[in-house]
């Protein structure tokens, strides 16, 4: 908000909060560039949460950290653009991205022992953060980190502003970390892994929480996840990564009843389910070998030496992106219409949804 | 040697296992802090009959790890017996040990710390062989080695390869083969896809109950994960602070769970089909294991709660085909029916 939005951006009101286009992310090695982010592509509305699913090695916390500019040297941004609300993250220097963290972007990672300061109270971390992003007072930054406890649900927030991180258990910590996420008044929160060190009646209160407080405060969140279950029960939208590429992207409904790529397909029938309405005893479906490693990705489509439906045209030439419906598909079963461009509208009507 | 009932492989009767987790003794004199005691498992009793899957759920801190240690005799129960086909793992001592070390062995959750890096995978899986004097020579011990590795879904060539040069997924094999050496009757599984992707873990579910089915292994499956739970098991039991809660068959615990934490933890698990749904969850965490809540431990959550449940640990009891520790199991049964008119568990918390 403090950040003028750049000349470049065309800031409608009804733009997309977060724009990822063509993202390339690469680590120079003496053997090669290896590019563990390679061409991903995905929007993100206010108040919508996206879920970024995918197994190791899919790029799912890279993008995440290189949208907030949190990339370690020597790894960098090899291509592509990232617009929030107008403003290019991509090409902005460290003070100014610092600026952005906090204040437009908050964060929540896996672990919240090691997000919290050890040697600082609750409140402190709070309200310093408050200082940091929004012109208050220390008394007002003080209201404002209770309230933010209160906000996530801390029972008795007043005396627990001056406990210590270590006096909580694992999922006040991770409200904890929302509420210092939230604090700044953010216009995105990126969540990597939210839940997974939880356990699950924590995780299902956790992931409930993120949910509403978005929602009422018009946040776009970015939620990656290794696990369907969550996908299907928080996100609006989801992208699923293989090997550092969009497999698709669309609305969560919409992709996992019917997928069109055969990667999400196949993570949906390897994954074992708990609704008492499954027959459990089917066999698991399984995709044959491991996702590659960054050295290795194959040539053309990165999947179609485990995808059962691969053809020639599949190990020869990269899949473009085409749209079916409200879905965009990178896979030559799904072939963009020759003469339109990758994202036309005008192929969606011969959309063959399975 | 004989036991009340052939088909029931490992009985575990009334056991019980506390950590001292105090300070050193100078510094709880000096604070004049009191012993601090962790019951990490208490008072459970559970059956696993021959050729079944038994899974054991719960959360961190449930006792779920320390049962199966006690079970393949790691670690000595502080009361409390373990048998498996008859023989006590803990008592057993020089060659009864030794035999029933070879019926029993264990596949673990991290397969890149459980596989020694300067070992081949010869080595590895050949080791139990030799131990247990099943092959002795190199030859013999080798084309054992290979067999084992191709039943895995590995190749036979594989055997002079080091662990690094594999994928988690088939470092987990490997763990599987090794476990299979010793031509065991129970097996032991703490965790064992919980650090793998979805995709590999599906091969190595798979492959566990082929492998069942093949060779009529036994298994006691350790896991926090229901829906994992829920494709491998055919008995479960679940955990809450070292108590067991219910154990049941597992359509009968799925469909119809009498206790409330399980329950609770049925609503909580995300399913794939639960586009926007909502959870009936209780708000609350696992309380600290060392001073857990009187009376059952669950009741400060609990939303069945009635007077006396803060006392009395409520004692066992069978209800049809399960066993439950809980007084008002009857109501939290007919709230769980299907006829009962719930809206996915949505009613999991009524108001008292």
């Amino acid at each position: 908000m403090a950040t003028p939005p750049a000349p470049d951006a065309a800031a409608t009101p009804d733009a997309p909060l977060l724009e990822v286009e063509d993202l390339v992310v690469e680590i120079p090695t003496r053997r090669g560039v290896l590019k563990p982010v390679d061409g991903v592509s995905f929007t993100i509305g206010r108040g919508e949460i996206l879920g970024v699913v995918g197994e190791s090695g899919a790029g799912k916390s890279i993008t995440g950290a290189a949208i907030i500019g949190l990339l370690e040297r020597p790894t960098r941004i090899g291509g592509g653009r990232v617009t929030l609300a107008g403003t290019r993250l991509d090409t902005m220097d460290e003070n100014a991205l610092r600026r952005v963290r906090g204040a437009r972007v908050g964060t929540v990672f896996q672990d919240p022992s090691t997000s919290l300061n050890p040697l600082k109270t609750i409140g402190e971390q709070l309200a310093e953060t408050a200082l940091a992003h929004l012109d208050v007072s220390r008394r007002e930054a003080r209201e404002r980190a209770l309230r933010a406890l209160v906000d996530v649900g801390i029972p008795a927030a007043a005396e627990r502003l001056d406990a210590w991180p270590h006096e909580f258990s694992g999922g006040m910590r991770q409200r904890v970390v929302i509420a210092l996420a939230l604090i700044g008044e953010p216009e995105l929160v990126i969540a990597d892994e939210p839940t997974t060190a939880l356990d699950v009646s924590v995780q299902a209160q956790i992931l409930a929480l993120l949910r509403r407080l978005c929602v009422e405060r018009g946040v776009g969140v970015m939620l990656v996840t290794h696990d369907m279950g969550v996908i299907a029960e928080t996100t609006d939208r989801v992208a699923v990564l293989y090997a550092g590429r969009v497999a698709e992207v669309g609305p969560t409904r919409d992709v996992l009843t019917g997928a069109l790529h055969p990667y999400t397909r196949g993570l949906m029938g390897a994954t074992p389910d708990a609704s008492p309405e499954r027959d459990s005893r089917d066999r698991l479906a399984q995709i044959p070998g491991a996702m590659p490693g960054l050295g290795a990705v194959p040539s053309g489509c990165a999947f179609h030496p485990r995808c059962p439906e691969a053809m020639s045209r599949c190990s020869a030439e990269r899949p473009r992106a085409a749209s079916r419906e409200d879905t965009r598909v990178w896979c030559w079963l799904h072939p963009p219409e020759e003469g339109v461009s990758p994202d036309g509208r005008s192929t969606s009507l011969r959309g063959t949804r399975r | 040697m004989s036991t009340p009932d052939d088909a029931v492989l490992v009985e575990v009767e009334r056991l019980s296992r506390r950590f001292d987790v105090s300070s050193a003794w100078l510094n709880r004199i000096v604070r004049r802090e009191p012993r601090r005691i962790l019951t990490a498992v208490d008072d459970v009793s559970l059956r696993v009959r021959q050729g079944e899957t038994y899974a054991l759920v719960g959360e961190s801190g449930s006792g779920k790890s320390t049962i199966a240690k006690m079970i393949v005799g790691l670690l000595a129960p502080s009361e409390g017996t373990v048998r498996i086909g008859g023989a006590d793992p803990t008592g057993a001592r020089g060659a009864a040990l030794t035999a029933l070390r070879r019926r029993v062995q264990m596949i673990f959750q991290d397969p890149y710390a459980s596989l020694n890096p300067r070992w081949r995978v010869l080595d590895i899986v050949g080791e139990p062989m030799r131990v247990f004097g099943l092959a002795r020579e190199r030859r013999e011990v080798a084309r054992r080695v290979g067999a084992l590795l191709e039943q895995v879904g590995l190749s036979a060539d594989d055997t002079a390869k080091f662990p690094h040069e594999f994928s988690g997924g088939q470092r987990q094999r490997i763990g599987i083969a090794r476990a299979l050496a010793s031509e065991p009757e129970l097996i032991v599984c703490d965790e064992p896809t919980s650090a793998l992707d979805v995709s590999v873990q599906a091969q190595v579910l798979n492959l566990m109950r082929d492998l069942q089915g093949d060779l009529g292994l036994t298994y006691l499956f350790i896991t926090h994960d229901l829906s994992v739970v829920r494709y491998m098991a055919d008995t479960i039991g679940v955990l809450y602070l070292g108590r067991l809660v219910e154990s049941a068959p597992r359509e009968t615990l799925f469909t119809e769970p009498a206790h409330p934490y399980t329950r609770m933890l049925l609503d909580a698990a995300p399913r794939l089909d639960g586009f926007g749904r909502r959870h009936a969850t209780d708000g609350g965490e696992v309380p600290d294991p060392i001073r857990p809540p009187t009376g059952c431990h669950y009741h400060p959550r609990c939303g069945y709660r009635v007077a006396g449940c803060d006392e009395r640990y409520p004692p066992v009891r069978d209800i049809g085909l399960r066993t439950v520790r809980c007084f008002e199991a009857e109501r939290v049964l007919a709230a769980s029916r299907p006829d009962a008119g719930r809206a996915n568990g949505a009613d999991a918390h009524p108001p008292r």
